[in-house]
């Protein structure tokens, strides 16, 4: 599989605290990973790197054979770099097809009829149709994590960025989720997911990586990852 | 790969008749010098001046997120540069237009270093920008320090034909800006202005090219400020330093942005005419006049954040001046 965005001997530090120490990271061309870890271990960080919300103190992040390091999180989403936020954030005061049709033309690069084919197609794959008029601040927990998926969506991205999709959710909204996100995946999209629900991203990913204190300690098939004596240690919480 | 037989749109019914109206409203307004009578005529050009004021806050404010007390500085430096190019033998009403493009310009380099400012940074940064160029000015030998001097370029008309020229003015440059507003936030800056004001960190991911959105924003409102103050020295010929950069006239446009409906396009336009309104009833009364607006102000902020219009826009789901889209 083509590696299609990477990040190789990455490291984040704020003053004298150090988050991210040393991490390699790949994802090839239509790949699932998943990533998961305790609290604090550096896993937000790794994608706001990735995405360009933050620049990495030492190492270098590649997307699609060129370095993308210097490039700001407008830039590297107009290259095809799709995310969704731990807390969703949509555009408050728009409705819902606002929000995917500032996605569409900004991220996604289109205008006039080929912006509202993709909103509306984002709408669409997303569930969000009915709601598709109302504001976005009007809309419960679930609603705004579909917006998130569906504004991401709506850029047309070659990878998306998943920060905790699940959490929060009942059981029946979660597969709701994963149903979405295995269809955007069908499309060839390429998947980075930061889960705490291990069952959700065992329904999607093709590999787990597990961090902890800002490395990572285990990459591989996910039922071994999650096996392996150093990821229960650390993750599990029993040794 | 859009099987669904919806689409997207921009107008209804109701905001198609809402923006006739307001062009047939606007035509209506150029005739009133041949009705009215140089009082009307006169408070209308005000009305028109501040108008423009709030507009550009709120584009600022409103659209970009940048929270601005110095806009004064544009306003001052509006009237400044309209009086140097009528001393310099330049046209008198063609100054007026010609200087607030200079304002603009002037304000590029300003945007890169003052749009590096977050929040409450920003805005007092700018105040003291404000004060900055207002030394400056005054140390031009034209001016005279406080003194100031006067747009004798004016005298040259009749009162008359110049306030009727001024009123034009002042009505062509509010529409102008109105209209070169309501297109451009149709257009990608629109999205990229109300998503910015929203979130701006949600902005950035999703494509949106937040600092020279702003920029943009920044350019805009530094025009049309700079062009209202030299549409108000076109008024009162007479040019005070400390009259033009006084920090009221940010307030005063907060005032108008608040209590209109900040973010909303129509919003501001109705703080105007309600401002207009207040000053016009009870401008007299001095300092309870101003402790009013002061009550006024802190009241909207408490009560009603959204001002008049984003309420009236929430409760009704009315767009009259359509810069968003539907599904239907």
């Amino acid at each position: 599989m083509p590696e299609l965005l990477s990040a190789a001997g990455v490291g984040l530090r704020f003053g004298a605290l150090t988050v991210l120490d040393g991490v390699d990271f790949a994802v090839g061309e239509g790949e699932a990973v998943g990533i998961v870890g305790p609290n604090g271990a550096g896993k937000t960080s790794l994608l706001n790197v990735l995405a360009g919300a933050y620049r990495p103190t030492v190492g270098a992040v590649r997307y699609g054979g060129g370095e993308v390091s210097r490039l700001d999180a407008a830039e590297r989403c107009r290259l095809g770099l799709g995310r969704s936020h731990q807390v969703p954030r949509p555009f408050l005061g728009m409705s819902v097809i606002e929000n995917l049709m500032t996605a569409a033309t900004h991220g996604g690069g289109f205008s006039g009829a080929e912006a509202q084919v993709r909103s509306l197609d984002a709408l669409a794959l997303s569930g969000m149709t009915p709601l598709a008029n109302r504001r976005a601040e009007t809309l419960g927990l679930l609603d705004r994590k579909r917006l998130e998926l569906a504004r991401a969506l709506a850029t047309a991205p070659q990878v998306l960025l998943l920060d905790e999709i699940g959490g929060g959710l009942t059981d029946g909204e979660a597969a709701e989720l994963v149903s979405i996100i295995r269809e955007i995946r069908a499309r060839g999209v390429a998947i980075v997911w930061i889960e705490h629900i291990v069952h959700m991203l065992l329904q999607v990913i093709d590999r787990l990586v597990c961090m902890d204190a800002g490395r990572v300690i285990a990459n591989g098939e996910p039922r071994a990852v999650l096996a392996d004596a150093g990821v229960i240690d650390a993750y599990m919480g029993v040794a | 790969m859009n099987p669904s037989p919806l689409s997207i749109h921009r107008w209804t019914p109701l905001s198609v008749a809402s923006v006739a109206a307001v062009v047939g409203a606007q035509l209506l307004l150029v005739a009133v010098p041949l009705v009215f009578g140089a009082n009307v005529v006169e408070r209308l050009t005000t009305l028109c001046i501040y108008g423009i004021l709030a507009l550009m806050w709120n584009s600022l404010a409103g659209y970009g997120g940048l929270i601005s007390v110095g806009q004064q500085a544009f306003f001052g430096l509006g009237a400044y540069a309209a009086i140097r190019l009528a001393d310099a033998g330049f046209p008198v009403y063609p100054a007026l237009a010609l200087g607030a493009l200079l304002v603009a310009v002037a304000a590029l380099p300003m945007a890169q270093a003052m749009l590096r400012l977050k929040g409450g940074e920003f805005a007092i940064g700018m105040w003291v920008v404000a004060e900055f160029v207002h030394l400056l000015v005054n140390l031009d030998p034209l001016i005279q320090g406080e003194t100031g001097t006067s747009l004798i370029a004016l005298n040259s008309f009749d009162a008359e034909a110049r306030r009727s020229y001024t009123y034009w003015a002042a009505l062509a440059s509010m529409a102008a800006l109105a209209w070169g507003m309501f297109f451009l936030l149709r257009g990608r800056l629109g999205t990229a202005a109300q998503a910015i004001r929203d979130n701006e960190e949600a902005a950035a991911s999703v494509g949106v090219r937040v600092f020279a959105a702003k920029r943009t924003l920044f350019l805009l409102s530094a025009f049309g400020c700079a062009l209202a103050g030299a549409l108000w020295v076109a008024t009162t010929i007479s040019f005070q330093p400390k009259t033009y950069f006084s920090v009221q006239w940010s307030a005063y446009m907060i005032f108008m942005v608040l209590v209109g409906g900040i973010g909303t396009f129509e919003g501001p336009i109705l703080g105007a005419v309600l401002f207009f309104a207040v000053e016009t009833a009870f401008g007299a009364t001095g300092v309870w006049y101003m402790i009013g607006l002061g009550a006024t102000a802190l009241l909207f902020a408490m009560l009603l954040p959204q001002g008049l219009w984003g309420a009236i826009e929430k409760r009704f789901g009315l767009r009259l001046l359509p810069v968003g889209y539907f599904l239907k």
